[in-house]
């Protein structure tokens, strides 16, 4: 564990980028719902992913919401480039 | 203050982004072999990337007095061709005996596919051989955790691998647990959107300690920043952390690291 010596009032320093963040979420959902594009699976995934916000550890539980759960090497890699969800995740 | 920067794709950056580091505090600046944003055709490319590593890019350093090092592979992404790739494995150890390369990096995984596996062992097996330490890259996003825990296995059952020389960088809140409780060094990489923002880098250290975690840039040619390390530092004085902790995670911390190879020759 770490602790500073003096703490700092972490929601004086952190509450306007988080409150900043949260009306970015809340627009995108907004603007993808404006766009009719919220079956995509990333959208989807994200929108699973905020039910963690209810839970202890969130953003560790974010994060293993969206990510590929499997064990096993995939045959071959067809893509270089990850996109944030995992598309195989049931629905 | 003052800073190592323990991953920097410096062949990517500007000049004066050395300046500018150097300016900050940085004391050494370690560069791991890396994609080139296009796959190479051949094994030349790579020996022509591993003299720029070892001989031009040090020297571009150097005229800022400050220490460049290296560390040689071919990186996940190129890895699915097993025939180069392992032409370029067999071509690592011409370079092991040059003055700034401190082991076999960033190697690792990307899509997590059987042929990134396969040159992930054999990489894994050349440190073994030669004593080197190990850098690992562990994949993006939503393949960063099977990809973890595939890396961190498969190292743990190689029983010539001391844990303590292996250093798995990218960790995030859901991949570090499984890095620390395995004996090794994690790294946080500090990305604009895709790795770590300061403050989580900050509360895995709070929550997880500072003995065996540093972090990083990683600045490339894509989305990066240069001083995410001193920013970091920054951030860190932000919340009440005084110099000596500080100097302890951005300087003492990848000191005693890299110590472990002789190459690097920086004294904390």
């Amino acid at each position: 564990m770490l602790k500073p010596k003096k703490k700092q009032d972490s929601v004086e320093l952190y509450f306007m980028e988080a409150r900043a963040k949260l009306i970015d979420i809340a627009a995108f959902m907004d603007r993808v719902e404006r766009d009719g594009l919220t079956e995509d699976f990333r959208y989807q995934a994200l929108i699973d992913a905020l039910k963690e916000l209810d839970t202890e550890e969130r953003a560790k539980n974010v994060l293993l919401a969206l990510s590929d759960p499997t064990e096993e090497p995939i045959e071959a890699a067809t893509t270089k480039a990850a996109c944030g969800a995992w598309p195989e995740k049931p629905r | 203050m003052r800073y190592i920067e323990p991953h920097a794709h410096m062949v990517s950056r500007t000049t004066d982004d050395y300046l500018t580091m150097v300016t900050a505090g940085c004391k050494a600046v370690c560069e791991p072999a890396f994609w080139a944003g296009y796959d190479r055709s051949s094994v030349n490319g790579f020996y022509d990337y591993f003299c720029q590593l070892t001989e031009y890019e040090p020297n571009r350093a150097a005229k800022f007095k400050l220490p460049h090092y290296s560390w040689l592979c071919i990186n996940p992404k190129e890895a699915e061709d097993l025939v180069l790739a392992r032409e370029v494995i067999a071509m690592i150890p011409d370079f092991l005996g040059r003055k700034n390369v401190l082991g076999i990096g960033e190697i690792g995984l990307n899509k997590n596919s059987r042929n990134e596996y396969i040159i992930l062992e054999e990489h894994v097996n050349l440190a073994a051989e030669n004593n080197q330490l190990i850098l690992v890259h562990t994949p993006h996003l939503e393949d960063k955790l099977k990809g973890t825990r595939l890396i961190v296995d498969l190292i743990k059952n190689d029983s010539r691998i001391d844990p303590s020389r292996v250093l798995i960088d990218h960790i995030e809140e859901h991949t570090v647990k499984y890095v620390i409780d395995a004996g090794m060094w994690g790294g946080l990489t500090l990305y604009p959107e895709s790795k770590c923002t300061s403050p989580r880098a900050i509360d895995i250290l709070e929550d997880f300690g500072a003995d065996r975690l540093w972090m990083n840039s990683a600045c490339d040619w894509g989305v990066s920043v240069p001083l995410a390390v001193p920013y970091a530092a920054q951030e860190m004085r932000r919340r009440g952390y005084d110099d000596d902790t500080i100097d302890q995670v951005f300087f003492r911390n990848p000191v005693k690291f890299l110590r472990q190879c002789e190459n690097f020759k920086v004294i904390a």
